[in-house]
């Protein structure tokens, strides 16, 4: 309320940097098509080439979509997952629940027919399905732990643990899997906004996009849960089912993110920290917008920087979004001082 | 005092509190009968593993009783759904909070949870209310800092303003004071007495603070293990030596005469104090930590003549005297020319 004035500095920011950057990731490039001709095709024409067309609207958008989607899920996800756990280094990747839906992917991708680059709807549903499976497992794994244990860092350790554990079910796997397949597996690990094509795309979104908005329909309960499951409680949460809610909503924008995109690092855990400090606040009324903003611009930023100017190969995805998160989380941990939210 | 005093708030009759868990029942305390009043204070006390966190856990409805019931303002606690309970039972608990990273004011606004609507937005009637709580505890010029900004003091002030933005009338407080230092322990029992009898809430805290809670609190509850709960006005609870029953061990007598718990010591050789009534409080006090027992002044005994607070006369059975010029130099003397 009295910081007004920074809420709304935050949103005309992220509101510039995500229109910015969406243009951005059209124009920019292995191929250089000039601003005036990404207009024109986005506004319908034909381009001077008709490989132009072909990329902007074929290649460039799904990506750049996918990109925004899967950063504000991951970003979410780490936000509600940091909430409930009641620790601000918890996030999709570091508590194992990305090596679950990995599993669970690799079970469908290695065994199951199809190739990747030839898999129908239908395959993508059930890759979506067991990359579900394999994080709510593991979600319900952390949970059964988070009972037992009531550190922190004991937890965090555990779920590492677990994901070291799916991990090597995942190496069993390859081991025994055809080349071919254990090929495709290992360039889907590196993590991937271009595999979800124009075609997918309508998949991807309607599961990312009611992630998103479950999400903010969570909003109160997380709030009451700044103070714990015993002070939210008393103030009239039902604990068990917003438990059950954000696990869900995690898990579904994690399995989904996971299955098409592959596991992708640090947007998770780095983002809702930026969006903190961004607005100075853990009030989920505006963090979680936040959060979702940023996250799109930052996954969208990453994907820029995949690009390798002058060249036409793509660098792998999860080798750009720890140079962006994990320099953020090491300021964090050493600021975690003066930063109230740790306090 | 525009509100009713004295009304029952909460009755338990025969209720068992205790844990269901994988070996078992494990029952912490049963047959308990207890009555909390509206617009009095009361204090939970009893030692380590006597069940107070069971009690407080149960009161607060977060686990269930084994038997029996407790009535909230006359309807069964189990017949209350999360909602409802809500604005009936407060809570400021021990657990830590992650709360750090909002404002004094937005803490205060989430006791308002069980009132707003699906986003959780305060309306002008929420905003009054999370004002007149700010102020009631007297954190109003906080309440735009960051919670981490607080003393454990301001914080605990603002946990309380929470409770009563929650506008419930029963609160319940589990050992509030335990990480305050003296004076804010002093400011919280003091604010829960103001709260207590301009609100009429029916306050209950549990407390090791056996001192502030004699001097606090309207009534007490008194748990140990293997005892029946006792309840009562502190002051009859020492004068029929229920007090004394429940907390004395081999070593710690409960004084019925200061209220006090002290370690018995083996020497209790008499020593006579005279003076003015300061001096010789303390001089007593002295002597009682050093195995001594102060009384009245005694022909052919051992006399401590208190002049002034630097004039200290130490007579012995011998008729010798000594000086001291301070109860450290008293003592020194003393436990020299008497060994244990």
């Amino acid at each position: 309320m009295q910081d007004m004035g920074r809420e709304t500095k935050a949103y005309y920011i992220l509101i510039a940097a995500f229109l910015l950057l969406f243009a951005g990731n059209l124009v920019y490039g292995a191929v250089k098509i000039p601003f005036g001709d990404v207009l024109a095709i986005l506004m319908g024409s034909e381009a001077e080439k008709a490989s132009w067309n072909m990329i902007i609207l074929g290649s460039r958008l799904p990506q750049c979509i996918t990109a925004l989607l899967a950063g504000a899920g991951l970003a979410i996800s780490g936000l509600m997952l940091q909430t409930l756990f009641r620790n601000p280094l918890a996030g999709p990747s570091i508590l194992g629940i990305s090596d679950g839906a990995n599993l669970g992917v690799a079970c469908v991708m290695l065994y199951s027919g199809g190739l990747l680059g030839s898999l129908s709807g239908g395959a993508y549903f059930s890759m979506i399905i067991a990359a579900l499976g394999g994080s709510l497992a593991v979600l319900a794994l952390i949970i059964y732990f988070s009972r037992k244990i009531k550190s922190n860092v004991m937890l965090l350790i555990i779920g590492i643990m677990i994901g070291y554990l799916a991990s090597s079910a995942i190496s069993i796997l390859n081991y025994h899997a055809a080349a071919d397949k254990v090929h495709q597996y290992v360039m889907w690990g590196m993590g991937d906004f271009t595999g979800v094509s124009v075609e997918k795309l309508p998949y991807f979104a309607s599961f990312t996009v009611f992630g998103l908005i479950y999400s903010i329909l969570l909003i109160k309960p997380l709030n009451a849960l700044l103070l714990g499951e015993m002070y939210a409680a008393n103030l009239g949460v039902k604990i068990k089912s917003a438990r059950l809610s954000i696990l869900l909503c995690t898990g579904i924008l994690t399995a989904t993110i996971t299955a098409f995109c592959g596991p992708v690092s640090f947007i998770g855990l780095a983002v809702p920290h930026v969006a903190r400090m961004l607005l100075g606040t853990s009030n989920h009324k505006h963090l979680v917008p936040v959060t979702i903003l940023s996250g799109a611009c930052i996954a969208m930023l990453c994907n820029m920087l995949t690009v390798v100017p002058g060249n036409n190969s793509l660098l792998p995805l999860n080798a750009v979004t720890p140079m962006i998160g994990a320099p953020i989380i090491i300021y964090v941990i050493i600021n975690r001082k003066n930063l109230q939210y740790f306090n | 005092m525009g509100t009713k005093v004295n009304e029952i708030a909460v009755q338990a009759k025969g209720l068992s509190i205790g844990y269901n868990d994988s070996k078992g029942r494990k029952v912490v305390q049963s047959d308990v009968n207890l009555t909390l009043y509206s617009g009095e204070v009361t204090c939970l006390l009893g030692l380590n593993g006597a069940g107070k966190s069971t009690l407080i856990r149960t009161l607060c409805g977060f686990q269930p009783p084994l038997e029996g019931d407790v009535l909230l303002r006359g309807k069964a606690l189990t017949g209350y759904s999360s909602g409802e309970f809500a604005r009936e039972v407060g809570v400021v608990l021990t657990e830590k909070t992650n709360a750090g990273g909002i404002t004094v004011y937005e803490l205060v606004g989430l006791g308002r949870h069980p009132y707003t609507g699906f986003f959780g937005t305060l309306k002008e009637n929420d905003r009054k209310i999370i004002e007149a709580s700010m102020e009631a505890v007297g954190i109003s010029h906080k309440q735009h800092n960051y919670v981490s900004e607080l003393s454990d003091g301001e914080r605990q002030k603002a946990m309380i303003a929470k409770v009563l933005a929650q506008e419930c009338p029963i609160i319940v407080l589990d050992e509030p004071t335990a990480f305050l230092d003296v004076t804010a322990r002093i400011d919280t029992m003091v604010l829960l007495r103001k709260l207590a009898k301009e609100q009429g809430k029916a306050i209950v805290l549990s407390t090791h603070d056996i001192d502030s809670a004699i001097g606090m609190a309207d009534n007490l509850w008194l748990l140990s293990k293997g005892k029946h709960v006792r309840f009562g006005a502190p002051e009859d609870l020492i004068m029929d030596g229920t007090i004394g029953e429940f907390f004395s061990k081999e070593n710690i007598i409960f004084d019925q005469s200061t209220g006090k718990l002290s370690s018995v010591l083996p020497k209790v050789l008499p020593v006579g104090v005279s003076g003015d009534f300061q001096t010789s409080y303390w001089v007593g006090n002295a002597l009682v930590r050093n195995g001594f027992t102060p009384s009245a002044i005694q022909e052919n005994g051992i006399n401590v003549i208190c002049h002034s607070r630097e004039n200290l006369e130490l007579q012995y059975p011998d008729k010798s005297t000594k000086k001291a010029t301070s109860v450290a130099q008293l003592c020194e003397i003393i436990t020299k020319d008497y060994p244990a």
